[in-house]
């Protein structure tokens, strides 16, 4: 079993290891620190802050895995009737990165249904190669098939690092696969990088609701898999003078099994744009009073081509769908603009969109918490803020 | 019909705040609380039972005090409670978090149905759900806003998308990982709350569970935390004031180079 230990005749009792311990587990004891093993969970953040080397944690870990057959970067290209997601490219534009870095290929896998189209655009977005399986049970995402094929994608062809975009799908299947094929997995990314010295993967993401960093790697084992959230990345230029190998694969009928069967796609979001690929969002918040008062928020939105959020109480008052919400208990954004019309700002709100790029909030109460990381911020009346802004925007954008 | 929840205590959000001055977490006088998406999954799994008949074991992988969590849920309609609790466990990733709870759920046995919250408030990973199932070896739906038809060997739900809903035929056993609009969770009654103060959480151990030792805990886990640290926390910025029409100006004018 793996176990920590303070070596004491390193410890001097500094205590930086102290504020470093995210669950509050180590105290000063005759000046040197004291692990309370009840609330330890061996994160290992307090071994990297330790000056002195004084903070041991040993992991019964077996001999070390062979794991140099592992090379290429993958990306895992989610398509939607046919039409490639542009988290794929941001994911692409990513990938180049850390495959220069590692001196591998970047490759693009693509499952699908008569998606052949997709390899040129692939290709273009920076892919060296395109794993394509194109078979009809692939059409739409489907969790038995699509882990199957990947799973056995990956055990022939043996890439260092895997990236998935966070979404609905990506975190159903990668969360499967990385089970099968024991493979490390760090959902949620906002950063990457490699160290190219031990080819590790470095994934750092947000906790405890952004209030924490946190940066990950995954030492014994490979793949190194990452889901990426929408919009943090850049997405990759196109470069129509690219041509990337093609790997065609096709595998025995039972791998294309489902046990769940898919019987409809129902699309609800009809002129408003999905919520996590917005790069602009307006929310409605309890300020905004009812059905009406959303309804000045959609014309914002759909004068600046954005996207519809709400906070938590303007859902719960059955004013606008939960497919809406933002904050804990609804969607996690990162637009490059959040507009709060009427929202206060609670924590669980701000969990959900403070790593925006640029936050307005209008509010009538100046010491709404929202104001706190808002960009730009106005205090008044939302009736009249929000449909001046629109006639603003719309002037602007000649609409 | 036999359902499990599997739920995770957590530390309250709005009770998180930084030290101003170390710039990190402070845990202290931080209450713990039932993840809030687990508590939809709770409340579909009772709403299942009072449907179909059955049973509602929950079951929870963490400290001792995590038996807390457990009397919530009994008090809120769950019938029996599992702790799966270890210093083994200490360190585990959703790797060998889900591997833990796939042993708890196999010694349960029989289970027609799994529900989880979609993801827990402190890590928002949404990687334990899926990693159950993928270990159990069953089929799972994600993101389930609504279980229109239930029956002994199958069901139909919505899965929520990006752009609307899916719907899923499933044979069960199946997990299913929940969203807030698939129900809103009830008070508890006056005799939950008895039976959670008489109730006695069943409480297992790594080998109670005949866990691979190798799969338990850091040594189970692939992925590990290197560094930790407060990102820079966002300051307020600019207070527009004026008439509206010219804030509305100035407002247009900041925002240029994102909106053109």
């Amino acid at each position: 079993m793996a176990s920590i230990t303070i070596l004491l005749d390193k410890c001097t009792g500094c205590t930086l290891c102290v504020k470093s311990c995210p669950f509050g587990a180590i105290h000063m004891a005759n000046k040197k620190a004291v692990i309370d093993m009840a609330k330890c969970t061996l994160c290992g953040a307090c071994v990297e802050t330790c000056k002195f080397a004084a903070i041991e944690i040993k992991k019964d870990g077996g001999p070390k895995k062979d794991l140099s057959g592992y090379k290429d970067v993958w990306v895992f290209c989610e398509q939607k009737k046919g039409v490639i997601q542009s988290i794929s490219f941001e994911l692409l534009g990513e990938g180049r990165k850390l495959a220069d870095k590692l001196g591998v290929k970047l490759c693009a896998v693509l499952l699908g249904s008569g998606v052949d189209a997709g390899v040129e655009e692939l290709s273009h977005r920076g892919a060296d190669k395109v794993y394509l399986v194109d078979h009809p049970a692939l059409k739409s995402y489907q969790d038995d098939p699509y882990t199957e094929v990947f799973v056995r994608l990956a055990e022939e062809y043996k890439p260092e690092a895997i990236l998935c975009g966070a979404t609905t799908i990506g975190r159903s299947l990668v969360s499967r696969v990385a089970i099968k094929i024991n493979a490390g997995l760090t959902a949620d990314c906002t950063e990457l990088d490699v160290d190219p010295k031990d080819r590790l993967l470095l994934q750092t993401r947000p906790a405890f609701g952004g209030n924490i960093m946190a940066t990950i790697i995954t030492p014994n084992h490979r793949p190194q898999m990452a889901t990426v959230r929408h919009k943090v990345m850049k997405e990759a230029a196109i470069d129509k003078t690219r041509k990337a190998e093609l790997i065609k694969k096709s595998y025995p009928e039972e791998v294309f099994k489902s046990r769940t069967k898919l019987l409809d796609i129902v699309e609800e979001i009809g002129e408003t744009v999905n919520l996590s690929e917005a790069d602009i969002i307006v929310s409605a918040g309890r300020g905004m009073g009812g059905k009406e008062g959303v309804a000045l928020v959609g014309e914002l939105a759909k004068a600046l081509g954005g996207a519809v959020g709400a906070s938590r109480s303007a859902v719960d008052a059955d004013w606008i769908p939960y497919s809406h919400q933002v904050g804990q208990t609804g969607k996690t954004v990162c637009p490059k603009l959040y507009i709060a019309c009427g929202i206060s700002g609670q924590i669980q709100h701000l969990i959900g969109m403070q790593s925006s790029k640029v936050i307005v909030a209008i509010n009538k109460d100046p010491d709404a918490p929202i104001f706190k990381v808002a960009t730009y911020g106005i205090v008044g009346d939302v009736f009249e803020i929000v449909p001046a802004l629109t006639r603003e925007f719309r002037r602007v954008l000649n609409k | 019909m036999n359902i499990i929840v599997c739920i995770k205590q957590v530390p309250n959000t709005t009770d998180v705040r930084i030290d101003p001055v170390t710039n990190t977490l402070i845990r202290e006088g931080v209450e713990s609380v039932i993840n809030p998406f687990d508590a939809y999954a709770i409340e579909e799994a009772v709403r299942l039972k009072e449907r179909c008949g059955g049973k509602v074991t929950v079951l929870t992988m963490g400290p001792p005090q995590a038996e807390n969590a457990l009397r919530e849920a009994i008090s809120l309609g769950c019938d029996e409670a599992v702790l799966v609790s270890d210093r083994k466990f200490a360190g585990s990733d959703t790797w060998a978090t889900s591997y833990t709870l796939s042993a708890a759920i196999r010694k349960i046995g029989d289970f027609d149905v799994i529900l989880c919250g979609k993801q827990a408030s402190d890590g928002d990973t949404a990687q334990v759900g899926p990693g159950i199932s993928a270990h159990l070896d069953i089929p799972q739906v994600t993101y389930v806003k609504k279980i229109e038809e239930i029956s002994s060997d199958k069901a139909r739900v919505e899965r929520m998308t990006e752009e609307g809903y899916d719907v899923i035929e499933t044979p069960l056993p199946c997990l299913f990982t929940v969203v807030k609009e698939l129900n809103t969770p009830r008070m508890p009654s006056l005799k939950g709350l008895m039976r959670a103060k008489s109730a006695k959480p069943l409480k297992w151990t790594a080998e109670d569970i005949e866990a691979d030792p190798a799969a338990l805990g850091l040594d189970g886990s692939p992925t590990r935390v290197v560094k930790i640290f407060t990102p820079e926390p966002r300051k307020g910025g600019e207070m527009l004031q004026g008439d509206t029409a010219d804030i509305a100006a100035e407002l247009a004018e900041l925002l240029k180079d994102i909106v053109i």
